[in-house]
This record gives C-alpha cells, structure tokens and sequence, in this order.
C-alpha cells in the first residue's frame, strides 16, 4: 500500500500559484528527498501531508491527497499529524523541560499514564540517538542543549507520539557538518520504521540519504526517480542544472 | 564647519533635559506626598473610621472600600479580558469586523472615566436596580479596566512565537490543547502585568465610582455588595474640596494611602515582569 497517494495538487496563495498539478507516490518505509530552489513549493508540499497549510487561511487548494488510501482532507486532523510527525528548519524545542518536551505529544494524545511515561520518553530519545547525552539532565530545560541536540530531541519528540510518516522540513539548515551527520544517521536508521519525506535545500544531503528524490521547480514536479539515476542519469535538462549547481 | 561630534553632544543634551521635565515632575508629586503625607500616618489613622465631619480620626473605610471596590472589579474583569483576548488572538479571522472589534476596543481604553460613571449609573445603578452599591462601583470599574487587560493580555498572547503553536500543532495537539499548555503559560506573566495596571487604575479613578458607589461620610464598613462605601480617591476629593477646615496632613496622608497602594501594585506588575524576564527561555 502506498504510503502518500497525490493526485494534481494545486495550491493557491491567494492569487500566486504555489503548486502546480503536482501527481506522486510517496512509498513505505523509504526516505524520499525533495529537491528544488526557494520558492519551488517544496515546503508547500510538505506542510499539504500534515495539512499545517491549513493554518494559512488564504490558501486554496485544488486535488487530492490521500494518506493510506483515505482522503486527508477527511481524516480528523489531530489524528493524522499524529500519525504523521514532522522536524521543522530551524530546532524548536517548547519552553519546557528535555523530558517534558518529549512527553508532551503522548500527554496530549493521552497515550501513556505517568509510570509508562517515562518508559515511552527513554525509548523516543534513544530512537533519536539523545539518550545517552542527556540521560542526566532530563529536568533541565531544551534550551540548554546545543543546536544539534535540540534538533535530535524535536526527531525524539515526533518519534514520541509513534507516527507512521516523519515529514523533515529542511531539518540540518542551522546545524554544522558533526550535528548534520548525526542527524542523517538518524534518519537513515528510522527509515526501517517509518516513512520519510525529507525537503532539503542540500542537494548532497539528498543524494545521501535518500531513496528517490522528487526535483521541483516554480511548483511544478519536474522528476522523480531513484536517487542514483536523478544524480546520474536525470531525464530533464533542468534537474541536471540544478544539481550541478548552475542554479538555484 | 560640521562637526559631527558636537552635533551629537547638542542632541544629547536636549534628549537628556527632554527626559529629565518628563522624570522632575514625577519625582516632585511623589517627594511633595511623601514629606507632607507620612507625618499622618500612625496606626490610628489607618485603622480608625472618620471622626468630627471627617476633620480627625482615620480613613480605614475608605481603604477597605478600595479593596472591596478593586478585588470586585478585577473578579468581574479578569475572566472576561482574558477570555475576550484568547479569541481575539488566538481564534478570530483577521477580517473587517475583527479589526473593527480591536479597534473599537483600544479606543474604549481612551474614553474619559466619567463617561464610564455615567454610563455605570445609567446601567447598573438605575437600569439593574441596583443602587448606589459596591457591585454597581465594580462593575463600572470592571468595564473600565476591560480594555487594558484585553489589550496588554492580547499583546502577551501574539507574543509567543508562532513557532511554538506550529510545534504543538503538528505533534497533533488541538488547537484548544496548544493554547491551554503553550500559549497562555508563556503569556502570563504579561497578562498579570496588564492586570495589576488595570487595578492600579481602578483603585485611583474617582468619576467612574461618583455617582455608582461611593458614600460622602459612611463611618462603618459595608455589610454587602449592596451597600455603598467610601474610596480612597473620592475620600480625599471631599475632603479637599467639599469639607471646609480639614487638616492639610490628613488630606496629604490620604494622597499618601492611595499612592502608596497604587505604587505598591506597579512595583509588583515590575517584579513580576522582571522575573518572568529572567525565566524566559527563548
């Protein structure tokens, strides 16, 4: 069964188009990177999985997405961001506690009692490779921790509430090159759990970890392919100047 | 020849006497009330009803009628502010009417407070029958300090990040969920720091409780919400204008009750403020 199943999406804000008859598969349990320069709409793609555009009151929106063949425009919304998390650009740790950042997801969703809670926050934070760098200090507050650290604990606080899809959204954008691999190590071992959509603006980090990468362009999808053949082989003119760097 | 030096030493000196006449005037009201109010204040003056036409004794009703009038008001003021505000920010569209609603909000913080009086008498006194009370005086104070605490408790919500919503949201919190655990922790201490100003002002007006509560000469403590009380404010506005031959040191005394309370709720507003301040993790 496919995990995304997207059918000529358009999305308007207000009068500028920002997707265009965009058609895609997204499969299980693989890593696919999204590609393409500012304002691709690659980002508008991947805020439409979770349905966070519709906190954009302005937005229109034409086709249709389906999450495991169900339209998500009709699946109760809180139920579907939780079964599909997401690791925002920039680390955004809530101004709370490690440990009470991880829980808060469960605790929304009322998923675990107190006993079972800590339980559940060791796991995600060893899931997010944290665990052993803030085992000590889970009162201390997530803002204590290095950029690195806080952008594993967000993946520890997705992973917290077990969603099936983690959807990246340019996640190493502020980290250095240590935390960037660390974070890449991550996704490439969560990937035998879950589905990963990773938008990224690094196009070495697409051909490092993904699967397939999906190239867009002034929100059109110009290709989608194995990651190998995008990066050797690309089909269309644009996607090959685009990741040999001549623009974008 | 320019000298950009001087220039810059000229501009500095007229910001600097700028702030000081905004500063000496301030400082003067508050040295004044002091030196000439703080000989009056001894136990009995604070604790002792008005004797002889109000020309000895103390002024204890008048404060436990500001207390009463105060902790009314804001009881009434509070809930309404802040729940009006949570919508406002959190909840309505940014649309004609809204704006409208906003607008007509923050020009309701800039109605003179006799109006406020009036329009108390005209409501709850004559129309809701319910007299010349401390719960008419509540109320029309209440209705004044609304648009403060909706005003600074919207301001304190739309100042935590929307990054923290987006955070909430998209680990599938509810929208209710988010403001409820994110959004109003961070912004209390805004929202207390509105409210004390808003009690601040309230216990300082004197037009708005005019004509809804306050009693000329009352030498005992009100028994309900139903009866009258006297106020600090208006209480000193009597007996400086309407008593003849009343002691300049009770009249200043008073000036340095009514002062001090409402200072003493300030400073709390800016130890609040500043400590939340400390606390503030992003």
């Amino acid at each position: 069964m496919v995990t995304f199943d997207i059918k000529n999406l358009n999305i308007w804000f207000e009068s500028t188009q920002a997707l265009k008859e965009v058609t895609m598969e997204v499969l299980p349990h693989e890593i696919l990177s999204v590609i393409g320069p500012s304002n691709s709409g690659k980002t508008t793609f991947l805020r439409m999985l979770n349905r966070m555009n519709d906190l954009n009151s302005n937005l229109k929106m034409s086709g249709e997405v389906k999450f495991e063949k169900e339209d998500i425009m009709k699946i109760d919304v809180e139920l579907l961001r939780r079964k599909i998390g997401m690791v925002f650009a920039l680390p955004l740790p809530l101004p709370l506690s490690i440990f009470d950042n991880v829980a808060y997801g469960v605790r929304m969703h009322g998923l675990a009692g107190k006993t079972r809670m800590a339980e559940k926050v060791e796991e995600a934070l060893k899931q997010g490779y944290l665990w052993d760098e803030v085992k000590d200090r889970l009162t201390e507050s997530a803002f204590k921790l290095s950029g690195g650290q806080q952008q594993r604990l967000c993946i520890s606080r997705t992973l917290a509430v077990e969603p099936e899809v983690i959807l990246f959204d340019e996640p190493c954008s502020g980290l250095d090159p240590i935390s960037t691999a660390k974070v890449e190590d991550a996704m490439v071992k969560l990937k035998e759990k879950y589905t990963i959509v990773l938008v990224t603006n690094n196009v070495k980090q697409a051909a490092r970890v993904g699967d397939r990468t999906a190239f867009f362009l002034s929100g059109e999808l110009i290709e989608l392919d194995k990651t190998d053949k995008i990066f050797t082989a690309p089909k269309d003119k644009r996607t090959d100047g685009y990741i040999r760097g001549k623009f974008g | 020849m320019r000298n950009p030096h001087r220039t810059q030493n000229i501009a500095f000196f007229f910001l600097l006497v700028t702030t000081l006449l905004i500063v000496v005037p301030v400082g003067l009201i508050v040295v004044i009330i002091i030196q000439k109010g703080l000989p009056a204040i001894n136990w009995q003056f604070l604790s002792d009803v008005p004797r002889q036409g109000m020309r000895a004794g103390g002024i204890f009703p008048a404060i436990i009628g500001t207390v009463y009038l105060v902790s009314g008001a804001i009881i009434f003021a509070l809930p309404i502010g802040l729940l009006a505000a949570i919508y406002l920010s959190e909840y309505s569209k940014d649309n004609p009417l809204n704006r409208i609603i906003k607008l007509a909000i923050v020009n309701l913080a800039g109605v003179p407070s006799v109006v406020y009086g009036l329009f108390g008498l005209a409501l709850f006194v004559i129309f809701f029958k319910f007299g010349a009370s401390i719960l008419s005086g509540s109320l029309t104070l209440g209705i004044m300090i609304l648009p403060i605490i909706i005003t600074t408790s919207r301001e304190a919500l739309e100042s935590v990040p929307q990054s923290f919503r987006e955070v909430s949201l998209s680990l599938g919190a509810s929208k209710w969920q988010t403001i409820r655990h994110i959004v109003l922790p961070n912004a209390v201490p805004g929202i207390l720091t509105g409210t004390i100003l808003g009690l601040g002002r309230a216990a300082g007006e004197t037009a708005p409780i005019l004509f809804t509560v306050a009693a000329f000469y009352l030498p005992q403590l009100p028994k309900s919400i139903f009866d009258q009380a006297m106020a600090l404010p208006y209480h000193l506005y009597v007996i400086s204008t309407q008593v003849p031959n009343v002691d300049e040191k009770i009249r200043y005394g008073t000036a340095f009750v009514l002062l001090a309370l409402v200072l003493f709720m300030n400073l709390i507003a800016i130890i609040i403020r500043t400590k939340f301040r400390k606390k503030k993790k992003w």
